[in-house]
């Protein structure tokens, strides 16, 4: 029984198989007769296929082109223009052109070497930069443009005729890589009448199933999706695999056996999606005494070579531009730009990340150019209950970051600290906060209107067992042990009396994707809705099967065409302080203390949440310090490793002190908000302001290396 | 192929292999022990670690021809003692495991240190577990859970 405090942790139903050993990942499947596929590339960033030059390929093994795709040879998603193999033009370093089949993965390697691909070269475009410079043959469309995005809100040109000052600055930041320890992987299993069934490592498994079926042109009862213990995805895998999966279904159909993709980590780094670069401009309207009157902003978005889903990725950007200050004045304006790069993805805060940091640093500067105290600043334009939202929509609920600022001063020792390192900067420490938001759930009217969730409870006559069928996945969040503890609380049984199987399309209806920090808050809500329900029912003699359906809350109003209204049902909050000393001969950081204040509702189990507070901080410090990843002049990553492209160690970062306050959110189960994203936007901003108090330097540009510090440190002398 | 002989997890093996093949693939495919992952192929993150001879190694970047005559541990080995028991209960309570596909790798990185330094210091903590990256919990929870093991595993190290 779940004690009267849902918060209180429990045993995560999944520990044991994990740490024995036992959980099987998808490279630790064992199928008779399984043929292993390897992927053959463009080493051309743009051009069109002239001639490939195959090997004789032994008996056994295969070739798989574009013209084994049954049906549309292009991925699913909102626009549908990557291939799943290119055909006669390419538009990346990296893109699959062709599939190696066969039983020795060894073999496959050799018979790799001897495909000679031949290329018309087309000049690439390469940076945000050169897409939008107009030299170019677009890659995409007339304007070289995946999406644009245009809304103002209050008067923004009233706003600067009346400013006494304008400030305009640049910001930028990098790629930043998921890094799951477990590469993407997939098998796929031809079964009777042209099915197949594909097992693997995802996020999303209705995704995978909806592309298969556009892709193999077949009635959606011959795809079945099944998924596989995940080792990490922070996005990567909410995208990406259906790509894989399409690779090992066409080669499965093609040669009628089991076949695996299986990437290995050189492939995983270097051709799938990452975050998106971005390039972030911020014009502010003041009046004398510093007070915002109006900004203007401007977002481009470095989609890479395919839209995928950089649209959705822009619309997080733009509508969280005003992190968690009050503009009423505003114009943004945003764009997802193609360049000849591997196509950008879903990571962990989904363009938040990006524009949250150049708020908050835009803040810094707007108060150093008043000398106002940032924190005092930042506080005289935070937003409050009641205020409206960057697109005009409403902050329903009490907004509590004047108690987590507070709580984060205390934890930390802010306020003296930020003084005696401002009045000695010999000791090149520095001490930084962030403050920041994130709407939970999908963008706009994306759960009304196209995600349309259902979820399905069941209990069987004569059983005291209940299972959930749902289709979100644990990929280590925790999800299989916090849907069993809601189902256990509302029905007040054990928790070992509630089922969750690992999501099979043929089994669970579709609940939607597992992103946007939206499976607790709008997933785990039908949970405990239906979990009522059949409490209600509980006694009767039969079998019994909820169905529960989204319904959007009522106060939620959003014009998509005007970007207006509520982009999101709620918030969640952070308030992130990092602490640093530079060494000003070598430039190198050294953390010496994060904490972290978060308003996530109700937390469902308070371990797991703080798992995720930490992780994602250490993500979010990865991202500001040292996650560096660069390409070439032929759009190639430089990085293809984990020894080049480094994540934090046991030995980055010192520890993070973590505090959750205790909030309730009606429209979550028990009053719980989203979690997993939020926890990675503030580090990244908080460890910036501390660089530049430790260094006397402005921070414009994310990763913040030593480098960047020496060369911003020497411009300063 | 040459025959190799050595000790895994506590049983006497005798394989026909190429001796230069790595000790991961050894594991994995010749011996069907899954526990031991492949994360880099490189020896950068962990996910792979065994003990031989009861210190820390990278399965992934050892030949197998150099476990001749030694003795390898896997997680399939480990799992069934007592120590494991006790690291497997802190890392439970301190919540030191989210995707899971470090943590066979963390475990035995535990246990090498614990078997040298049975009260080790936070420092000489995370020292130990360097070697192995997590993506998922930032460490601090697995730090903790190995401190817990240290200080109730009374007499077990």
């Amino acid at each position: 029984m779940i004690a009267c405090d849902i918060g209180k942790p429990v045993r995560k139903v999944d520990n044991d198989i994990k740490l024995s050993g036992q959980a099987q990942y998808i490279a630790d499947f064992h199928v008779d007769g399984i043929l292993y596929a390897k992927t053959i590339r463009s080493s051309c960033p743009r051009g069109k296929i002239k001639k490939i030059d195959m090997p004789v390929l032994p008996n056994g093994y295969f070739a798989v082109t574009a013209d084994d795709i049954p049906g549309k040879n292009s991925i699913k998603f909102l626009i549908d223009d990557w291939p799943f193999l290119a055909k006669d033009k390419v538009n990346y370093f990296g893109e699959a052109i062709l599939l190696l089949v066969g039983p020795d993965r060894a073999k496959l390697l050799e018979l790799a070497d001897k495909v000679h691909i031949g290329y018309e070269k087309i000049p690439a475009i390469l940076t945000i930069e050169d897409a939008l410079s107009g030299n170019f043959v677009p890659i995409f469309g007339q304007n070289n443009k995946f999406a644009v995005y245009d809304y103002e809100k209050g008067n923004v040109d009233e706003a600067f005729s009346k400013a006494v000052k304008i400030i305009r600055e640049k910001y930028a930041t990098g790629y930043q890589k998921q890094a799951y320890l477990e590469n993407q992987g997939m098998i796929a299993v031809p079964e009777k009448d042209g099915k197949v069934s594909v097992y693997g490592s995802m996020q999303c498994p209705y995704y995978i199933k909806n592309a298969l079926v556009q892709a193999l042109a077949v009635d959606e009862k011959k795809v079945r999706i099944v998924q596989a213990f995940t080792g990490g995805g922070f996005g990567g895998k909410e995208d990406y695999p259906s790509l894989l999966a399409g690779h090992a279904a066409f080669a499965a159909l093609k040669t009628q056996h089991p076949v695996a993709v299986l990437y290995e980590r050189e492939e995983d780094t270097a051709y799938t999606t990452r975050r998106h670069p971005a390039e972030i401009t911020l014009e502010t309207a003041l009046d004398g005494e510093g007070r915002i009157l109006g900004m203007k902003a401007d977002i481009n978005l470095n989609g890479g070579a395919y839209a995928g889903i950089s649209e959705v990725v822009l619309q997080r950007s733009i509508y969280n531009i005003c992190g968690v200050y009050n503009i009423k004045n505003l114009r943004v304006t945003g764009a997802a730009v193609a360049t000849n790069t591997v196509p950008n993805g879903a990571f962990r805060g989904f363009g938040a990340p990006q524009v949250i940091f150049a708020i908050e640093m835009h803040m810094e500067s707007l108060a150093k150019a008043f000398s106002i105290d940032v924190l005092t600043y930042k506080k005289m334009h935070i937003v409050k209950q009641g205020d409206r939202t960057a697109t005009n929509g409403i902050f329903y609920d009490e907004v509590k970051l004047p108690a987590m600022i507070e709580k984060a001063q205390r934890m930390s020792g802010y306020t003296a600290k930020r003084k005696t390192y401002q009045a000695k900067p010999k000791l090149h420490k520095g001490i930084g906060m962030s403050l920041f938001l994130h709407g939970c759930g999908f963008t706009g009217s994306g759960e009304r209107d196209i995600i349309k969730a259902q979820l399905k409870l069941c209990k069987q006559k004569n059983s005291s067992k209940v299972e959930i069928f749902a289709a979100n996945v644990d990929m280590g969040q925790g999800l299989q042990t916090s849907f069993r503890k809601i189902a256990a609380k509302a029905l007040e049984i054990p928790i070992t009396d509630v089922l969750f199987a690992y999501p099979d399309t043929e089994r669970v209806p579709d609940s939607g994707p597992t992103v946007a920090s939206r499976s607790i808050m709008i997933v785990g809500k039908l949970l405990q809705k239906a979990a009522e329900k059949l409490k209600k029912r509980w006694q009767e003699d039969n079998d019994i099967e909820i169905i529960q359906n989204y319904e959007a809350p009522q106060r939620i109003k959003w014009m998509g065409e005007k970007s207006e209204g509520d982009a999101y049902p709620a918030y969640s909050w952070g308030v992130n302080v990092v602490e640093v000393k530079v060494d000003p001969l070598t430039y190198e950081v050294s953390v010496l203390g994060t904490w972290s204040v978060f308003d996530v509702g109700q937390a469902i189990d308070e371990r797991i949440v703080e798992g995720q507070a930490q992780g994602g901080i250490f993500q979010g410090l990865g991202y500001a310090a040292m996650e560096v990843m660069t390409n070439d002049d032929n759009g190639r990553s430089r990085q293809n490793n984990l020894t080049n492209y480094t994540i934090p160690t046991s030995m980055d970062f010192a520890p993070v002190e973590n505090h959750l306050l205790k909030t309730y959110y009606e429209d979550g189960p028990f009053g719980a908000k989203g979690v997993g994203e939020l926890t990675l936007l503030g580090a990244a901003p908080a460890y910036a302001s501390a660089v530049a108090q430790a260094m006397n330097i402005h921070v414009a540009k994310l990763p913040v290396t030593p480098e960047y510090i020496m060369r911003e440190a020497e411009q300063n002398e | 192929m040459s025959k190799i002989k050595f000790i895994l997890n506590g049983n006497a093996v005798e394989l026909d292999v190429v001796p230069t093949m790595r000790l991961l693939d050894v594991l994995r495919n010749n011996l069907g022990l899954t526990g031991p992952k492949e994360g880099c192929g490189e020896g950068e993150c962990g996910a792979c670690s065994v003990l031989v001879d009861h210190q820390l190694v990278n399965s992934c970047i050892m030949p197998a021809g150099n476990v001749a005559g030694h003795e390898v541990i896997t997680i399939e080995g480990f799992n069934k003692q007592s120590r494991y028991k006790k690291l497997a209960d802190t890392f439970a309570r301190a919540g030191a495991v989210q995707c899971g596909f470090c943590t066979p790798g963390m475990i035995l990185a535990a246990e090498a240190l614990l078997n040298e330094v049975p009260h080790p210091d936070e420092q000489q903590i995370r020292q130990a577990i360097s070697g192995n990256l997590c993506r998922c919990t930032g460490y601090s929870m697995i730090v903790k859970a190995i401190k817990m093991a240290a200080e109730e595993g009374g007499g077990l190290w």
